[in-house]
């Protein structure tokens, strides 16, 4: 079977790569692109570990096919940081150490970074439920919910 | 969701706990940036030029004698490079020992990595593939033909210790009864521990509570899945980068399973994410092994998700019946606990943990306590955070509760009359040394938490919970560069924030900054042996290796100073990170980095290396709160508010012990309410995913507050006890007893999920 030619943006670059149909948009960051930051917990969209944008939509990358990539710019946890500065949200994810084994720290970086684009201010209950496709099984979420809390405040104030 | 009051994140420091200059102090993880940026490698992302994808064929049945494996038409498949099967792997006998001293049974283990004369439970591993791409290893893993005579099948302990039960294995007479059985029986063993006469205790007593429970299998629930690459070569050599909770573990387990010497398998250790337990173990890397062997290639085997529930972990679910009596004072004169644990396919439930750590935490004249290790027909459990603690504190503490409500007794002050303390002879064998039991007591009496006010439907739960703590096998060495900076090697994966400690333990002890020090963990080539990361061991075994390296560092270190100054070494003193010459009127000084900068001209590097037997592991103990609305509506509950009190002995990063306390009492959360296996009638598992095993995700807990209790333990120089699995025991009681305070009714069947309590609540009108 032919395999698809296509062409996407990831973290502002230009890619192209080829691929099944069947593979996914995981498959083709961490295979094709070698961008290994998005994690596969669960395969289903249930773990949030594989978090990305697409056009700056917060997805999970499992369920999304590679070809659906095609003309769309995706971000992934390697884009957050620029250059040499760590995004806040990185940032006081290490001042909270709110990760312990951190597999799920990428994904819950770039589902809250999505939050805090979307709503700069949000409440507690609304990370809370905006955070709930992101499974963390090592910290119960209390330093993840302080550390975003602490990124929103520090984000505002620029 | 969140509490309105303020959250009070304590560490309650004493006189011995105060005064270090870098223990206690809160610096980013030395792998942070890794771990914020996407960069560090867990065990999936590596691959290699050449490399296969292996897949695993399981079995789809629960209990079921293999007749045939078929494999030509998946050898076949362009692009197929090996298939192997049980035929692959040397037969090990039942007493073949494997290197060093696991207790573990290899024959069992070689069987449940790749099932041999029968599958044993829903996906029991039965052969597996390797090809040149994802699509093929699909493709060949559905064209091996796999004949099975399906058998009756056991799912539940009590159901397999009756007489008519399907027997698991025909080779297993139970231990631990006399006289010794003469048919073989799923009960491997029976564990007995115990204090004084429970007979006469139960005849003195004034107030008897007695209840049976339930809690089913859960699963350690870690977001990575296993995985590993290997890469062979024709000398026989392997090399394997794997996520596990030890190397020397996966090195050994794998040799040993796959026939070769301990000298030609070497281990990376990957990154791992997440174990609690379930990784102390091995399941795909020796199958890997043997595929790359077969193929020549490079092979990564990745396990998928319902790979993961179906095959890995879990823990035991079973049954408890706990009797306690007491005086009408709340003096507790007898306790009885029974235990019936569920260890899967092959022997080994932690039920003896159970029984040892139930009634740890008091001083009770007459304890009787018995377990069972029943196999069935589900995955071979896997040690889980405090194995086998939770459900027994689950039994003690709920009939505890019952036990103060008889009594009209604030269940704190039940529990301070009746407190283990420094002396108390526990059950399971030692007298205590210095613990910190009363002290949480004592905080969580004193916890605003405690005396905050309920609303309608609301209920307030507390327990404790006991667990050991470890030490063991441990290596670590310091290397001193040239400009000062040190590296700390050591050899445990660092499953959450270990590398900080160890830097701060050995910064501490050189007298240095901690940024000036560089955590590493080595392979297995490139260190001692240490065991595994497990049992709450890592930051005090290990952190005394690397103490002791630092110590010799610090000797070496002396010893060049006093050849500069040409003075006798015990004329030199170690402090603040310098050598000082006590004999010179000037107070000549010499740092670490103008001794490192010069080592060449004083006798070349200077490095320091300890491997240590590591003895001394101070037992932990806590006390939580928990506070529940439940809806009568629809019986579903949602915990409030929580607060997790815990002797810890000594801090070393603080922020990662109150992680290990929150992790712990979420997981709890997650066991008492949502957590379960559920099985068909055919014994296939139905719920092998994340939607349908529902672990708590974040708009399912509150804040969770902390309070370190700090009575060091005499063991260790800092006075570091394990903190990691104390924290799982208390919160199967404690939202149960707050559910129970709630609703007005108790429910002693774990899950308490929504339509459980459903039920008790229509029971109870």
């Amino acid at each position: 079977m032919a395999k698809h030619h296509v062409s996407a943006s990831v973290n502002g670059d230009p890619v192209e790569f080829l691929c099944d149909t069947q593979d996914t948009l995981l498959d083709v960051l961490r295979n094709n692109l070698q961008l290994t930051g998005s994690k596969e917990g669960c395969s289903t969209g249930d773990c949030g570990a594989c978090s990305v944008t697409v056009d700056g939509r917060l997805m999970c990358s499992c369920l999304v096919l590679g070809i659906e990539a095609d003309g769309r710019d995706i971000g992934t946890i390697e884009g957050v940081a620029e250059g040499d500065d760590l995004h806040p949200l990185q940032k006081h994810f290490l001042e909270e150490a709110a990760l312990q084994c951190g597999i799920c720290t990428p994904g819950f970086i770039v589902a809250a970074k999505a939050l805090l684009e979307h709503n700069p201010d949000p409440t507690e209950t609304e990370m809370r439920y905006w955070l709930a496709g992101n499974l963390c099984r090592c910290t119960g979420y209390d330093k993840i919910i302080t550390a975003v809390t602490n990124a929103a405040a520090e984000l505002r104030e620029k | 969701m969140g509490n309105e009051e303020q959250q009070f994140k304590t560490v309650k420091k004493s006189a011995a706990t105060s005064g270090y200059k870098v223990v206690g102090t809160r610096p980013v993880r030395p792998d942070g940036i890794e771990k914020v940026t996407g960069r560090a490698n867990f065990g999936a992302d590596l691959s290699l030029p050449g490399m296969l994808t292996g897949r695993i064929v399981r079995s789809p049945h629960a209990h079921a004698r293999i007749i045939s494996i078929k494999t030509d038409q998946a050898m076949a498949l362009p692009g197929v490079k090996a298939v192997v099967t049980s035929a692959d792997f040397p037969e090990i006998g039942p007493k073949q020992r494997g290197a060093g001293e696991a207790p573990i049974s290899f024959r069992d283990l070689s069987r449940n990595v790749m099932a041999r004369e029968k599958a044993l439970y829903d996906g029991h591993a039965v052969a597996a593939v390797a090809a040149t791409t994802a699509a093929i290893a699909d493709q060949a893993a559905a064209l091996i033909e796999v004949e099975y005579e399906v058998l009756p099948h056991v799912l539940d302990a009590r159901e397999a210790m009756k007489p008519d039960a399907p027997v698991l294995h025909d080779d297993i007479f139970t231990k631990g009864v006399d006289p010794k059985p003469e048919t073989p029986s799923n009960v491997t063993q029976r564990f007995q521990f115990g204090l004084g006469d429970t007979d006469a205790g139960f005849a003195e007593a004034e107030v008897v509570v007695e209840h049976d429970f339930t809690t089913q299998c859960v699963h350690q629930g870690y977001i990575e899945p296993h995985a590993c690459v290997v890469d062979t070569t024709e000398d026989g050599m392997a090399t394997v980068w794997a996520s596990s909770q030890g190397q020397f573990m996966v090195r050994n387990y794998s040799a040993t399973l796959c026939g070769m010497d301990i000298s030609k398998v070497r281990v990376l250790p990957a990154e791992i994410g997440g174990g609690f337990g379930g990784k102390t173990t091995v399941y795909i890397e020796p199958v890997a092994i043997m595929l790359s062997k077969k193929s020549g290639k490079p092979v990564k085997l990745v396990m998928g998700r319902e790979d993961v529930f179906r095959a890995t972990g879990p823990t035991s679910g079973g049954h408890a019946y706990a009797k306690i009596g007491a005086k009408k004072d709340g003096t507790i004169v007898a306790a009885e606990l029974t235990m019936e644990y569920e260890a899967g396919a092959f022997a080994g439930s932690p039920v003896q943990f159970g029984c040892m750590t139930g009634y740890a935490p008091y001083d009770i004249p007459n304890v009787k306590a018995v377990g069972y290790d029943v196999v069935v027909n589900r995955p071979k459990v896997a040690a889980y955070r405090a194995p086998g603690a939770p459900v027994a504190a689950f039994a003690v503490e709920s009939a505890l509760d019952d036990l103060a409500i008889k009594l009209n007794m604030d269940p704190i002050a039940l529990r301070e009359k009746n407190a283990a303390k420094e002396g108390t002879q526990a059950a399971y064998g030692p007298k205590f040394q210095r613990i910190g039991f009363v002290e949480t007591l004592e905080a969580a009496k004193d916890h605003p938490h405690y005396s905050a006010p309920l609303g309608p439907n609301q209920g307030r739960g507390v327990a404790s919970g006991f667990w050991f703590n470890i030490g063991g096998e441990s290596s670590a060495a310091i290397h001193v560069n040239e400009d000062g900076t040190v590296e700390v090697v050591t050899a445990n994966p660092d499953i959450g924030g270990s590398r900080a400690s160890m830097a701060i333990m050995a910064a501490e002890v050189l007298g240095i900054g901690v940024d000036r020090v560089k955590p590493l963990i080595a392979d297995t080539a490139s260190s001692a042996y240490s065991a595994l990361t497990g049992g709450s061991r890592v930051t005090f075994a290990v952190g005394k290796a690397v103490c002791e390296a630092a110590d010799e560092v610090v000797d070496i270190l002396r010893a060049r100073a006093a050849k500069v100054w040409d003075v006798d070494l015990e004329t030199v003193e170690w402090k603040d990170g310098a050598a000082i010459n006590t004999k010179s009127d000037e107070g000549e000084t010499l740092t670490l980095a103008q001794i490192a900068n010069s080592a060449g001209k004083t006798g070349g590097p200077i490095s320091g290396a300890a491997n240590i037997n590591a003895a001394g592991a101070g037992p932990g103990f806590g006390t939580h709160i928990c506070d529940v609305e439940i809806d009568p509506e629809t019986g579903r509950t949602s915990v409030i508010r929580y607060t997790a009190i815990q002797d810890v002995g000594t801090a070393i990063h603080p922020s990662y012990v109150e992680g290990q306390l929150q992790g712990g009492a979420a997981q709890g959360i997650g066991w008492a309410l949502n957590e379960e296996y559920i099985y068909d009638d055919k014994g296939r598992l139905q719920n092998g995913g994340f939607l349908d095993y529902r672990v708590p995700v974040a708009s399912d807990l509150p804040m969770i507050d902390t309070v370190l209790v700090e009575v060091p333990n005499p063991g260790h120089r800092f006075g570091v006890r394990g903190v990691g699995e104390v924290p799982i025991i208390p919160p199967l009681a404690a939202v149960a007893n707050a559910v129970a305070a709630a609703a007005g009714t108790r429910v002693n069947d774990l899950p308490i999920s929504p339509p459980r309590l459903l039920a008790a609540i229509d029971g109870a009108k």
